[in-house]
């Protein structure tokens, strides 16, 4: 298993149990082991690693909602292109809203999934300065949600399931983006989602952030990573409006109950991605591997239902969601 | 304003805008005001909104225009649909909304079904049922969206107004089950719906469920769609957040009155953001139009007109469709 090198705050007792290791390793490789054993350590540090697993899976089995926005936002967690190259073969990128540009921070193309023929549309942060900034850091401008609609317009009419996956803070708070109709962008968005008449599945692979997420998650099926999260608004600008106070986003995430477990409680979300003990980011491959069994097991039960029913089986899903606690 | 027979102004007037000198400093006033999101405007708004109680006492005969700072008598203020002098509309309760839309000021009320309160246990500054219970004592309305029945022009609409007053006029599942409720006594009196829009934006004190209302409210605009009823949006001010990224957006026709603040992030945030002064009346009403992101800035006065002429052409327009 690949050792993540960044560590989030609360990983500190993980991160000095792996120094540790490190260390004693380094030492063992320097010290010439004698007969009798002695000089070596591998005793200490198989003990350390059996230790180290056990404070990560335990860490890891008991975040709060704050925690787990750390983790969705964890620089090495899987991305969407890391999605299409792991999931979709013949990929072919769409680009552009055929009326003013295109958007990097949401991608969109066509390919296979599993033999399938899709369309595929997600939100890409970048990984490094350069392409963050290509990506503007996932956060999609008008001509992006156009793009999706076209891309969906174009699904529908030819039969191919849409399977979406969400990854960004929230649509981009620009001068131009708003003279441009960002909020008109995100509702027809949402509801192309709405109407469409082939199956849609949204996955969140880590933040769901507000209307410039649920533009692309207005889906039959809403899966979510299982340390991802959905809000109306990130905990930071919440606080500040709520509490007066940047410094209280972490009770803000907790009290808006923005984790996986919450959100399947409401009927927000449909189904939890289980990701590996110490986070998506600690084993990309076999995490991306569960999203595409989850998602290929729920496509195999949309795809038999008609456009009519596809229509009516979303109205009914988001309609009930309305309906918490009464 | 014109001199006549009229109560004096209350002796104490506000230490900012002198009576003798109220021009000066009405501009001095507007020229400080700073451009701002909807929290900063959210103190105005609420005195304009005072109960019905308070409305009867003397000192309530006079309002201030929120952009000169002049002094402005009630009376006159009703005869001219809330909008003062200086062509400021100012923000309407519910019931003065029905009451200069439909036709005669004759309009049935249509309550929405309730829904939980507070689904997150949520708890901020205050818990959030108290402020409901405020909000709810204040404006004597349930939620933020209140309904009715009526003619404009002589035609059938249902009509929704989406109350500032309350809680910001922000969008949680009450709100959301009101534009559904609004949606489905249109389709079944088989008459338009017609929007007045003005929010903050989501309910953060119900978390992901405010949000999940963008997508309810855009379902329901759907049944509308599907039996081919209008569907018509008037933004007023001021329209923000998730609102504008669903249903205010989502117009058949969408009309918007004199300098409303329409954003969907608004323009404290943006100026954070990109750390630059915007252009003078961006994000109001008038600059949307000359964007291409609203259909007709249109006044107070001429708006139950334009109503009732679009709802006139299009279902005539509808009426050839199913006689064909």
């Amino acid at each position: 298993m690949a050792t993540p090198r960044h560590y989030l705050d609360f990983e500190r007792p993980i991160a000095d149990l792996e120094a540790k290791i490190e260390e004693l390793s380094k030492l063992s490789e320097a010290t010439e082991p004698q007969v009798d054993g002695s000089g070596s350590f591998d005793a200490e540090i198989d003990a350390l690693r059996k230790r180290v697993e056990a404070v990560r899976a335990d860490t890891y089995a008991n975040l709060d909602a704050w925690r787990k926005v750390q983790v969705a936002r964890h620089p090495e967690r899987p991305h969407f292109v890391d999605y299409i190259d792991g999931l979709i073969t013949d990929w072919q990128e769409l680009k552009g809203d055929r009326a003013f540009g295109d958007d990097q921070a949401l991608i969109g193309g066509m390919g296979r999934f599993r033999g399938r023929p899709v369309m595929v549309i997600g939100n890409e942060k970048g990984r490094d300065t350069a392409s963050r900034i290509k990506h503007n850091f996932g956060m999609g401008r008008p001509e992006g949600y156009r793009k999706a609609v076209r891309l969906m317009d174009l699904a529908d009419r030819f039969g191919l399931p849409v399977l979406s996956f969400v990854d960004t803070a929230g649509a981009f708070p620009g001068k131009e983006g708003e003279e441009r109709g960002q909020g008109e962008a995100i509702a027809r968005s949402t509801e192309r989602g709405l109407t469409l008449g082939v199956p849609m599945i949204a996955t969140i692979t880590g933040e769901g952030g507000s209307g410039g997420a649920l533009a692309i998650a207005a889906a039959n099926k809403v899966l979510i990573l299982e340390h991802s999260t959905y809000s109306v608004i990130s905990p930071e600008p919440g606080s500040a409006i709520l509490f007066r106070d940047r410094a209280q986003a972490p009770h803000m995430a907790n009290a808006m109950k923005i984790s996986p477990e919450d959100l399947l409680r409401f009927g927000v979300v449909d189904g939890i991605i289980s990701e590996p003990p110490g986070g998506a980011h600690s084993d990309p491959a076999s995490t991306i591997l569960a999203v595409g069994d989850t998602v290929e097991e729920e496509l195999d039960k949309l795809i038999k239902l008609s456009p009519d029913q596809l229509r009516a089986q979303r109205a009914e899903r988001f309609y009930a969601i309305g309906t918490v606690g009464q | 304003m014109t001199a006549r027979d009229t109560p004096a102004p209350p002796a104490e007037t506000p230490a900012s805008t002198p009576v003798a000198d109220k021009a000066a400093a009405g501009a001095a006033d507007k020229a400080s005001k700073p451009k701002s999101g909807w929290l900063s405007r959210l103190r105005p708004g609420l005195k304009q909104q005072a109960s019905p109680r308070a409305q009867e006492t003397p000192d309530d005969l006079w309002l201030k225009d929120p952009d000169t700072g002049e002094l402005l008598y009630r009376p006159d203020l009703e005869a001219a649909l809330w909008v003062t002098p200086s062509g400021h509309h100012m923000r309407l309760t519910p019931d003065q909304r029905f009451s200069i839309t439909f036709d005669a000021g004759a309009f049935e009320r249509i309550q929405a079904p309730s829904t939980k309160d507070d689904p997150l246990g949520f708890r901020d500054q205050k818990p959030y049922p108290h402020r409901l219970k405020a909000a709810r004592e204040t404006s004597g309305e349930v939620d933020a969206m209140s309904i009715a029945f009526g003619k404009i022009a002589g035609r059938n609409a249902v009509v929704l107004v989406q109350n500032f007053g309350f809680l910001g006029g922000s969008l949680g599942q009450a709100a959301g089950q009101g534009f559904i409720a609004a949606t489905r006594e249109a389709v079944r009196r088989d008459c338009p719906l017609v929007v007045f829009t003005a929010s903050g934006g989501a309910r953060m004190q119900e978390g992901t469920l405010s949000l999940m209302q963008m997508a309810r409210a855009t379902l329901a605009i759907q049944e509308l769609k599907a039996v081919g009823l209008p569907y018509i949006v008037v933004l007023t001010d001021p329209t923000t957040g998730g609102v504008t990224a669903s249903y205010a957006m989502l117009g058949d026709v969408q009309f918007a009155e004199p300098g409303a603040l329409i954003a969907f992030t608004g323009p404290r945030v943006i100026e954070q953001t990109i750390r630059e002064t915007l252009p003078p009346g961006f994000q109001r009403a008038e600059y949307l139009e000359d964007k291409g992101v609203v259909d007709r800035v249109t006044p107070r006065r001429d708006l139950a007109a334009a109503l009732g002429n679009v709802i006139g052409i299009l279902m005539d327009g509808r009426a050839r469709i199913r006689a064909a």
